[in-house]
């Protein structure tokens, strides 16, 4: 496992001026991404880590830069993360949150970003219901584009988070096991989790009942599993995914204890893990759906821990995206 | 009055009567009144003479599926811009969907397009008439009007119609008027959602996915409703390796059931989406490579009766969106002969092949006298006879309004039919047939 740059521990929190260029001009799936890249940007993250546990929490790479987030779907987490994130690095950020739908067509998207672009924005977080439209907007626009979830495609500082959590519990993430279970077809944070987690060779797993498993997902994670305790066996992470209430109504879950009694995370099928094994959660948890409580607010939890890590990637990322160039 | 013409030193494929050699025809009047095989035909003094020389004189193709949008939204297309791009490629005739605002569910507007079309389109533009009332899988339309008004065939364009029941009937009530039902077969729960097809590559980009048998389900229903019914069938769209096995097994037992295909299918697969490239995004998807390999193989036994192609105009404002949210459908009518030839380049299928299913095999299903040219046959308008030639066209020269899927620089085989198409004012084209 390659390391790691953060553990020089002489250089000032936030600085990542010793790192080589990121060559790319948005981030918009973990497939554009090589191996290099993605620990270049966890490290990068773990440089941030300290600056927002420090009391002056500002740093002034991006002074004088403007961060716009575009967010077409409702999503206070992630949108908040990005706020915080561009605001830590010293960017005034707008948020704009547009209420689309297909159906009602006013402005296309290719409009929104057009007139953005005229804004003269440095970057622009984009949240979008439908798979691609961060890429397509991307095409429009002369500044850089991150992708805050596209669809069920991809949701990539997500997966970085996740792997940075990895990374400061276990000292390591290749080797490891890793059980996704869930609602796997619809989840935009498997895709780009299975892509960074094989690309730093992970064994994954996904566990969900056979209607929530996605045509072809056998060659996109190493072992697929209906078996939830099967499926957990000696894992070193576990990865719970929301499960969408609507989908428990009879149409493509039965129930939700139904759920619960098969695919719920308590404590008897944890107890197939490893001792050690940590248990994640992109949240908002459904405590009582896809996990009980004890569990969700247990020992071997870091849900929290990954809200932390959320802010250090979206750091690290807006840092690699826009490095502060030679001013005029 | 026209000078008479003299096509001479053509290599003349005819699939209806499996010629294909070299001959000469003459065309007087509009019509085809001599073709001499090797030996010398009659020429009049002041026939206008082209040596067509190294090149194929085939009957004008007739496309079985091309959506306008007049009435209605003309700014999409109207019969007179699709007989440009159509005359341009080589189809003289074409079968406009219904589809339109107001839908073509009444026999005045088949009168309506009949009079719109001659008036103003290169082509003969054969219009088709709802199954239904306002294409909504209801009430049917009045097939016995709208055939006497003209409607060659009753489709519901791309809509399905979901109830057994309604198909059963429709099927039994065509049968009395030997209308041909054309039937887009897709399963309304199963799409659901869906966007392109089911599988690996659909789930890498996060799309949802329409299985194969949201196909091949109603296709298999209709099949057997073809044959207790004893209706001329015919399914409009297929795409899948499954729907080309249940056609060929019916054919054994029905030989009034018939398939085509779009032309998209045998020349594209899934793969061509790349990333969210919405030009792919197609009604009946595109699918995996063994699909596609099938679609060229029952076009080469002829279980797939006919090639069309899905001509579909969209704006660049509905197109250039999200690709769940883009619309369905692309362009083709001018591409549709050169990208045909490419299963004759490729070795796949024969050129006999190949042009009787978009020749003969749609005249034979519509009950049409053209698509032939052949001494048996006559008399055939000459707007019904096609030149290919050999030539690649330009980007530039493709008339018709969004990007095909099929770019016209990918296409070895050009074709100039326009010479021949006639001029909406001449009195040639008014004597179109059929």
């Amino acid at each position: 496992m390659a390391q790691t740059r953060a553990s020089k521990t002489a250089t000032p929190a936030g600085s990542t001026g010793d790192f080589p260029p990121f060559n790319q001009r948005h981030l918009l799936s973990i497939a554009d991404l090589k191996q290099h890249e993605i620990i270049d940007l966890l490290d990068r993250a773990e440089r941030m880590v300290p600056v927002s546990r420090q009391e002056r929490k500002t740093l002034p790479t991006l002074a004088g830069k403007t961060q716009i987030n575009l967010f077409f779907e409702p999503s206070t987490r992630t949108q908040g993360s990005f706020e915080i994130a561009g605001k830590r690095l010293g960017a005034p950020v707008m948020n704009m949150s547009v209420k689309t739908s297909s159906v009602s067509k006013g402005e296309t998207l290719i409009d929104t970003a057009t007139t953005l672009n005229a804004m003269r924005p440095d970057v622009i977080v984009v949240r979008h219901s439908a798979a691609g439209a961060v890429e397509l907007l991307s095409q429009k626009v002369g500044c850089a584009v991150i992708n805050a979830g596209d669809g069920a495609h991809e949701h990539p500082t997500r997966a970085l988070l996740d792997a940075l959590t990895i990374r400061n519990h276990k000292g390591r993430i290749s080797g490891l096991t890793v059980a996704i279970c869930g609602d796997i077809a619809n989840s935009r944070v498997v895709r780009s989790n299975l892509l960074l987690l094989g690309a730093l060779n992970v064994r994954t797993r996904v566990i969900a009942p056979r209607n929530l498993l996605p045509a072809g997902i056998e060659h996109l994670a190493t072992e697929v599993f209906t078996d939830m305790r099967e499926g957990l066996k000696d894992v070193d992470v576990v990865m719970m995914l929301r499960l969408q209430h609507e989908r428990a109504n009879g149409r493509m879950i039965p129930s939700v204890r139904e759920y619960y009694r098969f695919y719920g995370l308590d404590a008897e099928k944890l107890s197939f893990a490893k001792p050690d094994c940590i248990v994640m959660h992109p949240g908002p948890m459904n405590r009582g759906v896809e996990i009980d409580p004890a569990i969700a607010d247990g020992p071997a939890s870091v849900v929290t821990e990954q809200v932390e890590m959320g802010v250090a990637v979206r750091m690290a990322v807006l840092d690699a995206l826009l490095p502060a160039r030679n001013e005029i | 009055m026209s000078r008479p013409l003299l096509i001479e030193n053509a290599r003349i494929v005819d699939p209806a009567s499996g010629t294909d050699q070299q001959g000469a025809v003459l065309v007087e009047n509009g019509v085809i009144s001599d073709i001499a095989f090797g030996g010398p035909v009659g020429v009049p003094e002041d026939a206008e003479v082209f040596n067509a020389k190294g090149h194929v004189l085939s009957p004008g193709l007739i496309d079985m599926r091309v959506f306008t949008g007049e009435p209605g939204k003309e700014y999409r297309e109207t019969p007179a811009s699709a007989g440009e791009a159509a005359a341009a490629g080589g189809v003289t005739s074409f079968v406009m969907m219904p589809d339109t605002t107001p839908v073509v569910d009444d026999s005045a507007l088949i009168d309506f397009l009949i009079r719109r079309a001659k008036a103003t389109s290169k082509v003969n533009v054969l219009p088709a008439a709802a199954i239904t009332k306002g294409l909504d899988g209801q009430e049917m339309t009045e097939f016995g009007l709208l055939k006497e008004a003209g409607a060659v065939c009753i489709t519901d364009g791309r809509r399905s119609i979901q109830s057994t029941s309604l198909l059963r009937t429709v099927m039994s009530y065509a049968a009395n008027y030997g209308l041909t039902v054309v039937h887009h077969v897709s399963d309304k729960g199963l799409t659901g959602d869906g966007v392109m097809n089911e599988g690996l590559f659909a789930t890498i980009l996060g799309l949802k996915g329409i299985p194969r048998e949201a196909e091949t389900i109603p296709l298999a229903r209709d099949l057997q409703l073809a044959a207790l019914t004893g209706t001329k069938y015919h399914a409009a769209q297929i795409s899948c390796a499954a729907s080309v096995d249940l056609v060929a097994a019916a054919k054994k037992r029905n030989t009034s059931v018939t398939a085509g295909i779009s032309i998209n299918n045998p020349a594209l697969n899934e793969n061509d989406i790349g990333r969210y490239r919405t030009f792919f995004k197609l009604s009946t998807p595109l699918r995996s490579e063994d699909d596609r390999r099938a679609v060229i193989e029952g076009l080469r036994n002829g279980t797939i009766d006919t090639l069309h192609s899905d001509h579909d105009p969209q704006d660049s404002e509905v197109k250039r969106q999200p690709f769940a949210e883009a619309s369905d459908g692309a362009i083709g009518l001018e591409t549709l002969l050169a990208a045909a030839l490419r299963l004759v380049h490729s070795g796949d299928v024969d050129l006999l092949t190949v042009l009787r299913a978009m020749t003969s095999r749609p005249a034979d299903i519509l009950g049409l006298p053209s698509g032939r040219i052949a001494e048996a046959h006559r008399p055939t308008s000459s707007r019904s006879i096609s030149i290919i030639l050999g030539r690649s066209p330009s980007a530039k020269s493709v008339h018709a309004r969004t990007i095909p899927p099929l770019k016209a620089r990918d296409l070895l085989a050009r074709c100039c039919a326009q010479s021949w198409a006639g001029k909406p004012s001449t009195p040639m084209s008014r004597r179109a047939d059929p």
